[in-house]
């Protein structure tokens, strides 16, 4: 049986005409926001420029070294949005020093944003293996929950328009929850990963619905009520919101079960509702929400609609093609350059401007999720499913707050809004899945399926990967499993989006149509047999 | 795992349809409605934001925008805002715009849809989009020696050229400064156009063409004559009675002649005696004998109850309904001598004037002469209009010749001007009985080939009180403003 071996190309010289674009469109916009307000180019504007190029190149250089089958779309993507969003904040701080403000916010967030590429390149380059993860599962937990929990602390804590999600650190002001994502979604993968087939199967059927046991609960109602908590303690419903996204997504991608959903949802929405009986000010969201054109509910003070319909007013004044960089009035909205950046963007771009950029979240996304779908351990796939879910349901969370989709909550649009610890954060996710998806995509370097006798795999095949990563525990990793039947190769792209061209046909003992199709029951046949099968099809 | 993990991707997929709908409803569908919503600053701050043309007079701008180092860009200023405020209007922050400011916005901020070709150029060459000038048709002799001749008298002087409706002067007084509602400091802005709101006189009311119509008095009488002539049974020298008092029809009401004088000692005189002399009782019969409706027919002739657009909106001036109390025969007896119900605007009474001097036929009044680029290229070129016939050439002539009379040896002589032949009629309009009578004069010279057409009015006899007449006041206004187009 000849191996099946399909050619992968790595995509770093993909990556690298995608990155020059992406520095080109930051940089354009930088520069022209300068010449549009000030008459010349910014300020130091080789040295900005320059550094921005210095650094993303330099991380693209290190994929080439560390992670050399890393997705390639990933990096420019995150870069372009960063590039955009730091020229929107410093024209604000443009018109701010126009108008004898002396506040300025892009110089801080360029700081960060060399902080954020640079951590996104360590955690590439010392996390050899995601799975090691796994062993911090529990940790991931209890720092998740310190980080939720942290802006309660006395001395430390800060409230800032009215919502208690901040800490003051050394001089800077930074919000925890913005890192507790990321190890909820470490610890909901770890956890799950163990538990799921309890969670899956164990139970009463009500309804149709497979009803979890109680006792298989423990840790999620803890993680639950950490984000209730989070929102009568920390009046933040944005961020209780994105971690019951998070939470919903995980555990069904883990479990595949829509009881999960329903049970999820109609715990947030109780919350929810209780909270805004109890506190004037969700109620108050709801009406902006539902009628923010109202004179009464515009002029309301405090809980108008001043701000929101302020951005729909700047929204329609760019209109289909925008005003262009720095000839709007995206100032006149409160917080135009973190929570209504979308608004800031949309006057000066325009539709076709804020179409492009949410076509690049959603391909950011979805490269996210490509990954976790190609991975093929199960913790990888719940990390880079989980984060990549995170970032979609932020992005819809803020822009569907801002456009009337749902109630409008105060989070940031990752990469674009104003915020270090947001900035920070994403990157160091963008880290992640860039290191996971080498893992998703490197060519194996076992035998590939089919190619070694049954029976004789498991102890013949060498396992440098997962040896690599003495983790004993992992069971269910088994990206060594030899099925009995000849598959595709690892690296094989997965029909996700038509992103790829379709992959080169197996070479075939078997119906080669009916294996490419059948990807994922393939896919998930080792993971069956070697825990609990019989759930699947007989 | 990949079965879930693809059905994510696909609510992924949903959520990001659902943003970039969203998005687009508010960006495209309703962007209008957000974009004109008397909440949104934008909509002024983007006008502040483009050069806006000038306005002009005679080759100088009267109205301009200076770049200035604040959010705004540039600065609307007016170079001589008292004598030309109610003809530029104001262009503010907080109070929005008027008069040509308002009408010609689309010009003045470059946005007309007519020049749609000129922004999809400026578009693609990378131009900052510039307004366009607008020249006005005033001039500025004129409109000088209105101004100074009203002085500090409140009413309004309309002047225009007859063969053409162009409008030479337009002034009502008091006048304000616009300056002081265009500043961007919006406090003073506010509290000035509180001051103007409550000011003695209403400043902010352009007379001349709106604010409160007027009772014409007898400046009307020209329309009542021009209804007896071209009823075809009357000539100027046909004889009507002329009694001292006269029993206004079925009413116990008598009407007496001004000062109380008999108009001829046979109780009967010509028709241009009459008018020469202003005589109310001869007009008041004479206006009951042709009936409410000759004399409807005729003022509608001459424009009344129609609205104008000059392009400022122009109050429509009446005359009696038809079928009401307004046109019962006592009322219709004092219409005829342009008290009563009548109303109308100093711009109604120069069109009258206006359309005699010009052989009957009555021009569209305007004031945008010429449209110009940015690059002085002409876009828009107004061309003179007929409006309507207002009375045959034979009538328009024997008004003219009955007009000259009155200049020559009636009521109007004050409006003779040496070496040139001047038609006219004098008004003295009672309008309250505890206030002095308005005075009016309207007339046309040089009478064989007129150049200008002009209507004054002087509110509660402005200076004189209770002695004016128009005669008195507001004929040597009227000379004023003649001798400054003749002279020009």
């Amino acid at each position: 049986m000849a191996p099946v071996e399909p050619e992968v190309r790595p995509g770093r010289t993909a990556e690298l005409g995608l990155l020059v674009l992406a520095l080109a469109l930051g940089i354009g916009a930088y520069a022209i926001v300068g010449i549009t307000v000030t008459d010349e180019l910014p300020e130091n504007f080789a040295l900005h420029a320059g550094g921005l190029a210095a650094l993303s190149l330099g991380a693209h250089v290190l994929l080439r070294f560390k992670a050399p089958y890393a997705d390639p779309v990933i990096l420019p993507i995150a870069t372009a949005l960063n590039g955009i969003g730091l020229s929107m904040i410093y024209r604000l701080d443009l018109s701010r020093l126009e108008r004898g403000g002396t506040e300025v916010l892009a110089t801080r967030q360029a700081q960060w944003t060399a902080l954020g590429i640079v951590a996104a390149c360590v955690v590439v380059w010392l996390l050899r293996d995601h799975r090691i993860l796994r062993r911090y599962t529990y940790t991931a937990m209890i720092v998740g929950l310190g980080l939720v929990l942290m802006p309660l602390l006395p001395f430390i804590g800060v409230t800032i328009n009215g919502a208690r999600i901040w800490v003051n650190v050394a001089g800077m002001s930074l919000q925890p929850a913005e890192f507790a994502k990321i190890a909820f979604a470490v610890f909901f993968a770890g956890y799950l990963v163990t538990n799921r087939d309890t969670l899956a199967l164990a139970g009463k059927k009500v309804l149709g619905l497979q009803l979890p046991r109680v006792r298989d609960l423990g840790p999620l109602i803890i993680v639950w009520i950490a984000s209730l908590g989070i929102l009568v303690f920390e009046r933040d419903l944005g961020t209780s919101l994105l971690f019951f996204g998070l939470f919903v997504a995980m555990l069904y991608i883990a479990t595949e079960r829509i009881s999960w959903v329903v049970i999820g949802l109609a715990m947030f929405a109780g919350g929810a509702a209780l909270a805004a009986s109890t506190f004037g000010h969700v109620q108050a969201r709801i009406d902006v929400w539902l009628a923010p054109l109202e004179p009464e509910i515009y002029g309301r003070d405090p809980g108008g609609s001043g701000q929101l319909v302020g951005g729909l007013f700047g929204l329609a004044n760019g209109g289909l093609v925008g005003t262009g960089w720095g000839e709007g009035y995206p100032r006149l909205v409160p917080y135009a350059f973190s929570d209504f950046i979308y608004t800031s963007l949309g006057e000066e771009l325009g539709l076709t401007g804020l179409l492009a950029i949410l076509l690049m979240y959603l391909l950011l996304v979805e490269r996210g999720l490509r990954t976790a779908l190609a991975v093929r351990d199960g913790f990888g796939k719940l990390v880079a499913g989980g984060l990549a879910f995170v970032m979609a349901w932020q992005v819809f969370v803020v822009i569907g707050g801002i456009t009337r989709i749902i109630p409008l909550t105060g989070l940031t649009m990752p990469f674009v809004a104003q915020g270090g610890s947001s900035l920070l954060a994403n990157w160091l996710i963008v880290g992640l899945l860039l290191r996971i998806s080498d893992n998703a995509r490197r060519p194996s370097s076992l035998p590939v399926r089919g190619q070694v006798a049954p029976g004789g795999a498991r102890a013949a095949a060498p396992t440098p990967v997962v040896a690599g990563t003495a983790t004993g525990a992992v069971p269910d990793d088994a990206p060594t499993t030899v099925g009995g039947s000849p598959t595709p190769g690892y690296g094989e792209s997965l029909p996700l989006r038509a992103a790829d061209p379709p992959p080169p046909p197996p070479s075939p003992s078997h119906d080669a149509a009916t294996e490419v199709v059948r990807v994922d029951d393939v896919d998930r046949d080792p993971h069956g047999s070697d825990e609990n099968d019989g759930r699947r099809e007989p | 795992m990949n079965v879930p993990l693809r059905r994510v991707a696909s609510i992924v997929l949903v959520m990001f349809v659902a943003l970039m709908v969203s998005t687009s409803y508010i960006q495209f569908v309703q962007a209008d409605q957000l974009n004109n919503d008397p909440r949104n600053v934008r909509t002024i701050y983007r006008e502040y934001g483009n050069f806006r043309g000038p306005i002009v007079v005679a080759g100088d701008a009267i109205a301009s925008s200076t770049p200035v180092d604040d959010p705004y860009g540039y600065q609307r200023e007016y170079s001589d805002g008292m004598l030309y405020g109610h003809v530029s209007g104001f262009f503010s922050i907080v109070n929005g715009m008027s008069e040509i400011e308002q009408t010609e916005n689309d010009f003045l901020n470059g946005q007309a849809d007519a020049l749609w070709l000129d922004r999809f150029g400026a578009m693609i060459t990378g131009k900052q989009p510039q307004g366009y000038s607008v020249e006005l048709t005033v001039d500025p002799d004129a409109q000088r020696a209105a101004y100074e001749a009203l002085g500090d008298q409140r009413g309004a002087v309309v002047a225009i050229e007859p063969a053409t409706g162009k409008i030479l002067a337009l002034v009502s007084t008091p006048s304000y400064d616009p300056n002081s509602l265009a500043t961007h400091d919006t406090g003073a802005a506010r509290e000035a156009y509180q001051e103007l709101l409550n000011a003695d006189g209403n400043p902010l009311s352009n007379r001349a063409i709106r604010g409160n119509t007027y009772p014409p008095g007898s400046t009307f009488k020209i329309v009542t004559a021009a209804a007896a002539i071209e009823s075809g049974d009357l000539t100027p020298e046909s004889v009507i009675p002329a009694p001292q008092q006269y029993q206004l029809p079925q009413s116990s009401s008598v009407m007496n002649n001004f000062g109380g004088i008999r108009c001829s000692p046979e109780g009967e005189q010509s028709l241009a005696d009459a008018l020469r002399i202003s005589c109310n009782t001869a007009f008041a019969e004479l206006g009951v004998e042709l009936g409410d409706e000759v004399l409807r027919d005729q003022a509608e002739e001459f424009g009344f109850d129609e609205g104008l657009q000059i392009p400022m909106p122009v109050t429509a001036s009446h005359f009696p309904t038809e079928g009401t109390e307004e046109s019962s025969p006592p009322r219709t007896a004092l219409a005829a001598i342009g008290q009563g119900d009548v109303r109308v605007t100093p711009l109604q009474v120069a069109m009258i004037s206006s359309a005699i001097a010009n052989g009957g036929v009555q021009m569209a009044p305007y004031t945008v002469q010429t449209v110009r680029s940015p690059d002085l290229d002409v876009v828009q070129e107004a061309s003179p209009r007929r409006l309507r016939t207002s009375v045959s050439p034979s009538t328009a002539s024997a008004l003219r010749d009955m007009m000259v009379g009155v200049v020559d040896n009636g009521t109007g002589t004050a409006a003779q001007i040496s070496g040139v032949k001047v038609a006219g009629k004098t008004g003295t309009a009672e309008h309250r009985s505890d206030a002095a009578p308005h005075a009016w004069f309207t007339g046309f010279a040089p009478a064989d080939d007129p150049q200008v057409a002009v209507a004054v009015i002087v509110e509660n006899g402005g200076d004189a009180g209770n002695e004016a007449t128009g005669g008195a006041v507001a004929a040597p206004i009227a000379k004023a403003v003649m001798e400054a187009v003749l002279n020009g």
